[in-house]
């Protein structure tokens, strides 16, 4: 049995969890003077590798077995690294590298795992041990030593005479951190507005719709009845730098329904072409590409968080989180037959912001 | 050897190391003349830790982190964490020709042209995964056997920000590949802090250096991941672990076992060699799934771009809760005041979901204040002995299993032909009325169990023998239980209703009269553990048993 001997005082109390210490007035506990008394540790039980040496030798010889067969693991895992080499443009290399490296290393560690714990269960001494616990908090005497230090280190500071000391070194203290905070401000771009950024895409009266990802330019001739695109401006796809800043804001879905099951507002008529309507795709929820779209209900679908928006209705929602209706991108057709779009979106597409209103 | 004989300390270990002689001893007295390390060896070489499978869940947290280090260590060799477009040049024929990161690039690169590369990323995520899931279940065991209580509160409250860092670390490096799925959930997240009042629209713009998605966004989120993150969980483990020392290990009730001993094995030699062991097979299991089991397809899903999205899409497990939220926020909660968007669609997931954790770290600090228990607890609750706790626990767990259900929503209903808003409205009432139901079931489980242990330790278990009485009468014989075995039914903390007193003013105040409420509400329908007396007298009301044992 092990024993615990750290040297401070050692705490008796009755085996009754309810009985130690002084319970507060405050406490709910209820302390039973009356209950049944701890009867101490049952009778230890011998295992069968105790009893039988014929059971003892055969452990060891599982243990070290087992230790052997990791050492071919760990060989195994190497002649694999060097006998499934990745063979470009083959999936297939890939998949065999990694199963025959895993295997081997996976034989390499559970044989060593299984191993010592098969030698800690069935050879190594199975007789419990006790330690005996000491309440947390420190002895009187280690406390009142803690005490007598921290006035003695006041006493000999004056930490708490010289005041105008203590408050200006705190005053100090919180004040210096600020530079560093400040300079996270770099984090992000000092010439730009936000807000401005957000109320903006790249569509403008006359930019053609063109597909995603190709760039090329659609005629609404080509866009027949039932079917939908993923449109882009003109442009975008021959960008450099911000291309995807911009697409993030710029997506939109282009869908031709027969104009009879349309119902558009009065002063919105002017916005699709011949049963031709375009929509931001940017979710109004927390922006993902609502990019599913049902084409016998007419309802667009984001795959996120299952907001559902009705196309035949100026893409309002009819079920999930989002709030706001997809902003309508006005479009019209140029003289070579080109959709174009009128103007930019006249609200800010995407999630809500604070400044959005 | 003669240096050995200058030291006089009786310690074990170099006394083991005299005896053997030799290389050992003499490089055992070259450390320990440098670094006292027998005093470490005395201290803590035969200190007990007690066995049960459910103190291992807390090891399969630690070992897994372990791994996450050594695979994340060989993946950091690989990966570049920039954002620059490149054109993929790799191993993998369908992406060939297409514009990416360089982020993206660096980890196809790993999978499909490193041999070993994929197995190591599939560890590395597999482990992540198994993180965060052991440290869930090892926050479970804690909180339903009451291991949470003094002394060990503070360790409560470090081992919740572990389990807050681990989901970050999830998070933060799920983005890295910066691929189509990752991408989405950075786009959701900058969605989220975009409808936060007031500072949403400036606090993204700090975050992803300008409009999403940027440029810079990867390779901070990497400098978190990697360094930032990995820091505060290794020295908030460390202390984690110091407190385990400090504290001693719990046990769970047992004949022999007291609140003032801890009954186990000792470290050197069998603790090492299961918990060592064990380490090794955790690291086998996560090396064996990752060699047959794909995690995280990137190849599939492509580079990222604001645009296309696939339908199915799911986050990592462990962030299914807080989507799933999201998710079950009814249409059209969003309005504009004075001029400004106020996004409760938002605004009311940030705030449950923050309440709800909050309320995870804070309650040890509940119960302590409505029990006023000052006492230290080592002994372990059986679930059933605290059953208010227990059922407050199962409630938490169906409303986090609601949450969480939530996020598969719409897999629910293409694969069971649902409808969408019928998962959905079905989810929406069992997140609201689910954890009252589970509690008001647990509670009446709980003190079910505990009557049928009061009988058990007062009349016996039903043996199945059934006897012919002299009279004719039929009767079970029931079996008393041994008394190691009867210890373990009654050894339970007990509490009563808090009594309301005025205090020397003659007042009770309101906090009193909550804490009275609560304390009702606790344990108003308490079973107290069998009394020596109810014990004899129950005996004396069974002869047959007697005369049967």
């Amino acid at each position: 049995m092990a024993k615990d001997d750290n040297g401070a005082e050692h705490v008796t109390a009755a085996d009754s969890p309810g009985a130690q210490l002084a319970t507060s007035a405050a406490s709910t506990a209820v302390v039973t003077r009356d209950s049944l008394v701890n009867p101490g540790f049952p009778p230890h039980r011998p295992r069968i590798t105790d009893l039988d040496h014929k059971e003892e030798r055969k452990a060891e010889r599982t243990v070290y077995t087992l230790f052997y067969v990791s050492i071919v693991g760990s060989v195994f895992a190497i002649a694999a690294y060097m006998a499934f080499p990745i063979v470009a443009e083959d999936p297939g290399s890939v998949r065999l590298n990694n199963l025959f490296i895993g295997l081997g290393l996976t034989l390499a560690l559970m044989a060593i795992g299984i191993g010592a714990v098969h030698w800690g269960k069935a050879l190594m001494s199975d007789h419990e041990g006790v330690d005996e616990r000491h309440p947390v908090r420190g002895t009187e005497p280690v406390r009142a030593r803690a005490v007598e230090i921290f006035q003695q280190a006041n006493e000999e500071s004056g930490f708490g005479r010289r005041t105008l000391i203590r408050n200006s070194l705190i005053g100090a203290l919180v004040v210096f951190p600020l530079p560093a905070v400040v300079l996270f401000r770099g984090l992000g771009p000092m010439d730009q507005d936000p807000v401005a950024l957000l109320h903006e895409t790249m569509w403008k009266k006359g930019v053609r719709l063109t597909m995603d990802p190709s760039g090329t330019p659609i005629k609404a001739a080509d866009v027949t009845l039932g079917s939908s695109f993923h449109v882009i401006p003109e442009g975008l796809s021959e960008m450099g730098h911000g291309r995807l800043e911009e697409k993030a804001k710029a997506a939109v879905l282009l869908i031709r329904m027969d104009p009879n099951d349309l119902t558009e507002q009065e002063d919105r008529k002017s916005w699709s072409y011949d049963g031709i309507v375009a929509y931001s795709k940017i979710c109004t929820h927390v922006g993902c590409p609502v990019a599913l779209y049902e084409q016998q209900t007419h309802h667009l679908l984001c795959p996120c968080h299952q907001s559902q928006f009705d196309v035949e209705n100026h893409c309002k929602v009819i079920f999930g989180p989002a709030k706001r209706a997809l902003p309508q991108l006005p479009i019209a057709v140029d003289a070579e037959g080109y959709l174009i779009a009128q103007s930019d979106f006249t609200e800010p597409v995407g999630p809500s912001f604070w400044e959005r209103a | 050897m003669t240096t050995l004989t200058t030291r006089d300390t009786a310690d074990d270990q170099s006394v083991g190391a005299k005896k053997s002689g030799g290389f050992t001893a003499s490089a055992a007295n070259y450390i320990d003349e440098r670094t006292s390390i027998s005093g470490a060896v005395k201290e803590l070489g035969r200190k007990i830790f007690p066995d049960h499978w459910s103190f291992l869940l807390g090891e399969v947290a630690l070992y897994s982190f372990v791994i996450i280090l050594l695979s994340g260590s060989f993946l950091t060799f690989f990966y570049q964490a920039s954002m620059a477009e490149v054109v993929y040049e790799g191993s993998y024929a369908p992406l060939k020709g297409i514009p990416m990161s360089v982020a993206m690039s660096s980890t196809m690169d790993i999978s499909f042209d490193i041999r070993g590369g994929l197995l190591m990323r599939q560890v590395h995520h597999w482990a992540a995964l198994l993180f965060v899931a052991a440290i869930g279940l090892h926050m479970l065991r804690i909180y339903f056997t009451g291991a949470f209580r003094k002394p060990r509160e503070l360790n409560w409250v470090i081992g919740f920000i572990l389990f807050i860092l681990a989901m970050a670390e999830g998070f933060t490096g799920y983005s890295l590949p910066d691929d189509l799925l990752s991408g989405n959930g950075l786009r959701i997240i900058d969605g989220l802090i975009k409808g936060i009042p007031v500072v949403g629209t400036w606090v993204s713009f700090l975050l992803f250096g300008g409009e999403f998605p940027g440029t810079d966004i990867v390779g901070r989120l990497y400098s978190l991941h990697i360094l930032l993150l990995p820091a505060i969980i290794v020295a908030l483990i460390a202390m984690h672990l110091l407190f385990i020392v400090v504290h001693k290990h719990t046990q769970y009730p047992a004949a022999g076992h007291t609140n003032e001993n801890v009954v186990g094995y000792p470290v050197l030699p069998v603790y090492a060699a299961k918990a060592g062991g064990f380490f090794f097979i955790v690291f086998g299991v996560v090396m064996l799934i990752a060699s047959l089991f794909t995690i995280n397809p990137i190849w599939n899903y492509g580079p990222y771009d604001p645009s296309p999205v696939s339908a199915g899409t799911q986050p990592d497990w462990y962030i299914g809760f807080a989507d799933g939220a999201m998710r079950l926020i009814p249409t059209g909660w969003e309005f504009v005041w004075l001029n400004h968007t106020y996004s409760l669609n938002i605004l009311v997931v940030l705030v449950v979901v923050g309440l709800f954790i909050v309320t995870v770290m804070v309650y040890p600090f509940i119960e302590a204040w409505i029990t006023g228990d000052k006492r230290e607890h080592h002994v372990l609750d059986r679930p059933r002995n605290a059953p208010t706790r227990t059922a407050i626990g199962a409630a938490g767990v169906t409303f986090y299993a609601s949450l969480w259900a939530a996020a598969s929503s719409d897999i629910m209903a293409t694969h069971f032909h649902l409808t969408m808003e019928g998962v959905i409205h079905t989810l929406q009432v069992t997140t609201l009325l689910g954890p009252f139901l589970a509690f008001f079931i647990t509670k009446r489980v709980c003190l079910a169990l505990q009557k049928k242990d009061r009988e058990i330790v007062l009349h016996g278990y039903e043996s199945g023998r059934i006897v012919r009485l002299p009279g004719g009468e039929f009767v079970e014989v029931h079996q008393p239980v041994d008394e190691y075995e009867r210890w373990k039914l009654v050894s339970y903390s007990d509490f009563k209703p808090l009594m309301l007193r005025p205090n020397a003013q003659g007042k009770i105040g309101a906090a009193e009269k909550v804490r009275a409420g609560l304390s009702r509400w606790f344990f108003e329908d308490r079973i107290t553990p069998v009394t020596q007396t109810e014990l004899s007298r129950a005996h004396g009301d069974h002869p047959a048993e007697i005369t049967e044992k």
